[in-house]
């Protein structure tokens, strides 16, 4: 009898102190023992961010991804496709983030019963079985405070007992019988600007990493249309199976069918550099001075390119060089924070007024001895603009066919910066 | 109330008070009990004592008290298997449920349950629910196959399963399609010769359908099986990938990088010139580029397999560059993975982008990051030319900022760097001898005493700082020691007054005081050679280096091909094909890229044509790092030298002899500025001819300078052993044997007339009827005295090749007629075809390439020569001697791939790729020739000479 198991063989959860809190296992028990082999290229990465995400050992692979303070390591015993593995343990990670409302040590633990349920669920002999929250809902409801109280009194269970109706139907991904009193739909257009800006001020790589994020409430099977002023700047895009790809192609109308409740719709990229605008540029001074265990910090943010919108959520993070000891700053605005253990400046901002430019600016206390630090911290910059995509994209329409009653629309614009991130 | 509470324990005996409760008539008190059971499950306790109890709660209408109850069967039936006999009877009431669901669970439940006794009773409920009229249960089922059969193979097939789950390819439901396919695939993974999934444009069409409609994971599965379809011609390939492209949008990364790997493959049977292939490209990029995007997992593993598509496919990724440029807060394995692609995707159009971002890095805090980044960019000097200038002085600035670990890493690709560029920046040295004293790594050290070495004459004080080197000789590791070696041996050759002691005592240090063979061989072959023949030695140590590749660590074609085909899988993340890496891969079958279609024939056999095909873009590349003992010795001499080669003589002789004559015929022949020998007549093999060093070494280190002088054209081609070409009755009793030789390049009819009549016989002549390649006598036979009975006479008659042509079949056939005083008796032979292959027949490596290519794939004709127990180096050195060439020499998985070339005296080249595998005695010769005909006849001649 020979012994093979096509996809994931087991699961352990890890947090970050090295504790397995759950295990599951699709087939024959696999020993915690072989978490060792994690634990080893944990303990060498010395940051959790850096464990590498496959891990062979002498018997088994480890696939890992590390979510919310944990890790899920699956075991794999024959070759299986590492993206298989990694998209599916996201989907399990984001499944607990939608049943537990934060996907944590403590609300796994709280709710292992569900977990362990879902995970069956979702994973059949390794074949991936129900990941549609639509499906996973109606076989196992999620916890409500209500719910367990009424539970315990009825005697109940939260195990759907019939067959979910969007499983086998072309549209897995919504139920039937949807009913709503307020039938609305809400697509939020989210868009990150991921950049590199050099120690000059100009642009080494910059691109917009957007979303629509929808929020379906409708009764029925409605069948809507959503389409643009400018479809033509999506030329990168990647679609939820709900969209219908040739009227996509044909028309550059996203036609579909909706899931019920949220889900990301599109995700889309514009690279192209002449739309990238910037919103905020970085004036920064920080030097070091040879042999005097001192050095200066001098930065200001400034708005640039924000189409009259107000920049805000500002705040700048640096990882400050080992030698740093302590930073003596003072801010023309918000509040800044300085770790001495992680050396890691924290500025809150707020929000930028053009008038008055903040400014973070002091001294820096380095060990004393030491040699100057040969790197230059990057400085990493979050933002947000609201009522604004970035890439100019605008929805033009959206109209709903099959069903009779006229649902309420909205649509919401937010630029955010992603990685953001400006040499010194 | 959360379920935290059922971690809780009381002190009396956790297990013992769970009995108690699952053995509680309160249905309630039950369910929580379980609940207790599965938490304690949850983080890995053993509570299998408590099976007995557990299985009792199975009967139930309460749904999730059921599943409860089955999770806990899976984990541990299996310990249990004579208690897991207590669930089968309601698995079996259960699979005959009016809810599809309870009916589904059960069979999927019971699948999962590996103990043997269960899977007898599985198979009648399983087989009712493969027919079941709901295909939830339908799907469920199918995938309950794979699971038996891993189980129990032979009953699965006895039952019949297999062909159900065939039949449920057409299943009208997409999802149940897709599970059937999976669970195939599982099947057919673990018997590859079965042909489970006999993929046929019917079956291919469904598949593309149910693509359409099933679920993200279900895409998957149907991707990677139609990556395995070889489609019957480019059209087919074209409306697979026309219909596979939409995934590409996908916003699930698994899929995407499936439909990637099926567009790789198909794209390989397109055109180049059709419009779609371009099309195709473009539209290959945008997704890639946005699987970066992705979580860093999932980035990382997108890069392997970028990796692989830039090298086999840099158009896709040319003008995307930036996207791989690393932000500081990257993990660290998604930055190194983006510097290996940014270096392949570097150009002259944006090396200057290249270079800017590399410096940045190299200040970075990572070391290893730091470290790999300084080596890009003497990488990317060495691939782009017009970049070199900039990149050794963004080096130097680099060694500037004394960082030990920097001015490492830069000393070391500096070293490559002038291998690649010879005399153009080695006015950088006298900055590198600066930072002599802060090397303290084996690489680094060895790098700067190969530069020392290798421009001695422009280096005041190499002398003191070789020396410098020698003082802790022993406690170097034993790259540096080599190198330490070598560089003393080159100073001496071309400072030869001053640094006689230094290379007494290097050579003493590694003869004599250390126990490492290859430093006392090499040590021995440089005193061997400079006591012997001192301007031999020079042209030998100091011979021109042949010039490092470009690129550096490129996967081999082939098998680059190969992982083409498993993109998306671990082999594409370990770049090595599963079968090296994955335990109980039973029998992987070796995957490769269909060929090219418009010729019929090559698609017979997918795995010759294009395979040499690809190999032959890419000869033999020497990588530029880690052959810092680059010096030719080091690189040629390939069989191992047997035993201590010098006898105790020669070492005493050592040290007097070598400043003896030694010198002085060194001093002589550099004063004089003449080009005379040492009198040996020994011309050291230059690079050119590698090759013709490596075979005939075996006999050891004494026979080197014989030997050598003698390998190559000199020893002229195999002559096969005389028969008798007439015999003696039908010739009045005159008898003729004879074979045909080749001798620097002249060809020559060695005949042996007999008499074996009783009269003496004279005025002998020959003359050759017209024939394929116009051989004919050069000169008269000449017979000088007559012959007299029962005398024989050995004669060797001249041949030229300016004869009349006529083309005889078979081929090589010769006619003769030879008269003598008493008649004229014709017969006919058959001439060993590498008579007529010419000393000339060495293609260049780009023409071989080139002309390969060109060749269209009908001409090419496969032979295997068997029963021959020669390694590749004896093959090509013997084939050699035949005026056979070896191009290219490189090794795949193990096996040996020579690449050869010949001309024949009529101007034809023939092209040979010869496959040697270690353990086979049987080797594959292909040809490619524009005059196919004389394939046959080459071959016979490679197996006459290989033979002999």
């Amino acid at each position: 009898m020979c012994f093979q198991q096509k996809m994931i063989h087991s699961l352990f959860l890890i947090n970050c102190s090295g504790d397995i809190f759950l295990e599951k296992h699709w087939k024959s028990v696999v020993s915690q023992s072989v978490c060792d082999y994690f634990f080893e290229a944990q303990e060498k990465a010395i940051d959790v961010e850096n464990v590498p995400p496959v891990i062979s050992t002498p018997h088994h692979y480890l696939i890992s991804i590390y979510r919310d303070k944990i890790f899920f390591v699956s075991v794999i015993q024959t070759e299986v496709p590492p993206l298989f593995v990694i998209e599916f343990l996201h989907r399990v990670a984001d499944t607990f983030q939608d049943y537990f409302g934060e996907c944590s040590e403590t609300a796994i633990k709280d709710n292992v019963v569900i977990v362990y349920e879902l995970l069956e669920e979702m994973l059949d002999n390794g074949f991936p079985l129900a990941t549609e929250s639509n499906i996973l809902k109606e076989l196992i409801k999620p916890p409500t405070i209500l719910r367990s109280v009424v539970n315990s009194i009825t005697g109940s269970s939260n195990v759907g007992d019939t067959l979910p109706t969007g499983q086998l139907s072309n549209i897995p991904w919504r139920r039937a019988g949807v009913k709503y009193t307020n039938n609305e739909a809400y697509f939020d257009v989210i868009e990150e600007i991921d950049a590199i800006i050099d120690k000059s001020g100009s642009t080494v790589f910059a691109e917009i990493q957007g979303v629509i994020d929808s929020c379906i409430k409708l009764s029925g099977m409605p069948d809507l249309s959503l389409s643009f002023m400018n479809p033509r700047l999506l030329d990168d895009v990647s679609f939820h199976p709900c969209i219908r790809f040739k009227r996509w192609e044909s028309e550059r109308v996203l036609s579909f069918i909706p899931p019920d409740g949220n889900f990301r719709l599109i995700s889309y990229r514009v690279s192209s550099q002449n739309l990238v605008a910037i919103p905020v540029y970085v004036k920064h001074l920080i030097s070091f001075k040879e042999n005097s265990s001192s050095g200066r910090f001098d930065v200001t943010i400034g708005p640039k390119q924000n189409m009259g919108k107000t920049v805000e959520g500002v705040v700048m993070t640096v990882h400050m060089p080992k030698a740093v000891l302590n930073m003596n700053l003072t801010a023309t605005q918000g509040s800044y924070t300085f770790d001495p253990v992680t050396k890691v400046l924290a500025w809150d901002v707020g929000k930028i007024t053009p008038q008055k430019l903040p400014n973070l600016k002091g001294i820096v206390n380095l060990q004393s001895g030491a040699p100057k630090p040969e790197e230059n911290p990057s400085l990493n910059i979050q933002f947000k603009i609201q009522q604004l995509a970035i890439s100019g994209l605008k929805v033009n329409r959206l109209d709903m066919y099959g069903e009779k009653y006229k649902p309420f629309k909205g649509v919401k614009y937010i630029t955010k910066a992603g990685k953001f991130q400006v040499r010194t | 109330m959360t379920d935290s509470k059922y971690f809780t324990t009381t002190k009396k005996g956790e297990i013992f008070e769970l009995k108690a409760e699952l053995n509680s008539d309160k249905k309630e008190k039950k369910k929580e009990a379980v609940k207790k059971v599965i938490a304690s499950m949850t983080v890995g306790k053993d509570v299998s004592a408590l099976f007995p109890d557990v299985v009792n709660c199975m009967q139930t209408d309460n749904l999730e008290l059921k599943k409860l109850v089955y999770l806990y069967l899976m984990n541990y039936a299996k310990s249990q298997p004579d208690m897991a006999i207590m669930a089968v009877n309601t698995f079996v009431k259960d699979c005959e449920d009016p809810n599809p669901l309870i009916r589904a669970l059960a069979v999927r439940t019971m699948g999962c349950i590996r103990v043997d006794k269960i899977t007898e009773y599985l198979c009648e409920p399983l087989r009712k629910c493969l027919k079941d009229e709901d295909p939830y249960v339908r799907k469920t089922a199918a995938v309950c196959v794979a699971k038996l059969h891993d189980i129990n193979a032979q009953l699965v097939e006895d039952q019949g399963f297999l062909d159900t789950l065939k039949d449920l390819i057409s299943d009208s439901n997409p999802m149940v399609v897709a599970n059937a396919v999976a669970a195939l695939s599982e099947i057919a993974e673990s018997h590859p010769s079965s042909n489970l999934l006999d993929l046929n444009p019917q079956s291919i069409n469904k598949l593309l359908t149910a693509l359409n409609e099933c679920t993200e994971w279900g895409q998957i599965f149907i991707l990677d099986c139609l990556a395995n379809y070889m489609p019957k011609d480019d059209r087919e390939a074209q409306s697979i990938c026309e219909r596979v492209t939409p995934r590409l949008s996908h916003a699930n990364s698994a899929v995407v990088l499936s439909a990637v790997k099926v567009l790789m493959k198909f794209m390989e049977m397109l055109s180049k010139d059709l419009d779609y292939y371009g099309t195709l490209l473009k539209k290959l990029a945008p997704p890639l580029v946005t699987l970066l995007s992705a979580e860093p997992e999932l980035q990382y593993v997108a890069l392997r397999n970028i990796n692989l598509i830039v090298q086999k496919r840099p158009e896709i990724l040319k003008h995307e560059m930036k996207v791989f440029f690393v932000k500081y807060n990257d993990p660290i394995y998604v930055k190194l993975e983006k510097l290996d692609i940014m270096i392949r995707l570097a150009s002259q159009a944006n090396i200057a982008q290249v270079l800017a971002e590399l410096k940045e890095y190299a200040t970075e805090v990572d070391v290893d990051f730091v470290r790999k980044a300084v080596r890009a960019i003497g990488r990317c000097a060495i691939k782009v030319e017009q970049s070199a200038e900039r990149c050794v002085s963004t080096l130097l600035d680099l060694i500037q900022t004394k960082v030990n670990y920097v001015v490492q890493e830069a000393i070391v690709v500096i070293k490559d760097i002038f291998r690649k560029y010879p005399n153009k920046y080695e006015s950088v040295i006298a900055t590198l001898c600066e930072n002599l004293d802060s090397l303290d790594e084996p690489e680094a050290r060895a790098a700067m005493i190969w530069i020392v070495g290798e421009y001695a004459e422009r280096i005041d004080n190499a002398d003191e700082l070789l020396e410098s080197f020698l003082e802790g000789f022993h406690d170097e590791s034993t790259q540096v020691q080599l190198q330490l070696l070598t560089a003393i041996v080159k100073l001496f050759l071309k400072k030869p007054t001053e640094t006689q002691e230094l290379v007494q005592q290097v050579l003493s240090l590694a003869t004599q005081d250390s126990d490492n063979p290859d430093l006392r061989d090499r040590g021995y072959i440089y005193w061997r050679l400079l006591s012997t023949d001192p301007v031999a030695a020079k042209e030998v140590v100091l011979a021109e280096k042949p010039l490092i590749s470009e690129e550096t660590d490129l996967i081999e074609p082939t098998l680059l091909d190969e992982l083409i085909c498993y993109i998306g899988t671990l082999a594409s993340v370990y770049h090595k094909p599963p079968s090296a890496f994955v335990e109980g891969s039973r029998g992987v079958v070796h995957k490769s890229l269909p060929p090219r279609t418009g010729s019929s024939e090559s698609a017979e056999s997918p795995d010759a044509a294009p395979s040499a095909g690809q190999a032959a873009e890419q000869p033999a590349v020497i990588p530029a790092q880690g052959d810092l003992l680059g010096d030719l010795l080091n690189l040629d001499l390939g069989p191992p030298v047997s035993g201590p080669p010098l006898a105790a003589s020669s070492v005493q002789m050592g040290a007097v002899d070598l400043l003896g004559g030694g010198l002085d015929s060194l001093l002589r022949s550099d004063v004089g500025g003449s080009p005379a020998m040492g009198g040996s007549g020994f011309t050291a093999p230059g690079p050119a001819a590698p090759a013709a060093m490596g075979a005939p070494l075996g006999s050891g280190l004494g026979d080197l300078f014989d030997l050598t002088g003698g390998v190559g054209t000199l020893s002229g081609s195999y002559v096969a052993p005389k028969t008798v070409w007439l015999p003696a009755m039908k010739a009045k009793g005159l008898e003729i044997s004879g074979t045909f030789s080749r001798q620097v390049g002249s060809i020559c009819m060695d005949l042996v007339l007999t008499n074996k009549a009783l009269q003496v016989m004279s005025d002998f002549a020959i003359q050759f009827n017209r024939n394929s390649f116009g051989l004919a006598p050069a000169a008269p036979l000449q017979v000088h005295a007559p012959l007299a009975p029962n005398q024989s006479v050995e004669i060797s008659l001249p041949l030229n090749t300016v004869g009349s042509v006529m083309k005889m079949d078979p081929l090589n056939n010769l006619q003769v007629a030879v008269k003598n005083n008493i008649d004229v008796f014709y017969f006919s032979t058959l001439y060993p075809l590498h008579i007529l292959f010419v000393e000339d027949g060495k293609m260049e490596r780009q023409m071989f390439l080139a002309t390969w290519k060109d060749i269209p794939n009908e001409n090419e004709a496969q032979f295997q020569i068997k029963d021959c127990s020669l390694n590749a180096d004896a093959v090509s050195s013997k084939l050699q001697g035949s005026n056979i060439f070896t191009i290219a020499k490189r090794n795949v998985e193990g096996q040996d791939m020579l690449y050869q070339s010949l001309k024949l005296t009529n101007g034809i080249w023939v092209l040979a790729e010869l496959c040697i595998q270690p353990s086979n005695p049987s080797f594959t010769l292909s040809l490619k020739c524009r005059a196919p005909e004389v394939s046959q006849y080459v071959y016979q001649a490679y197996d006459a000479i290989l033979k002999n």
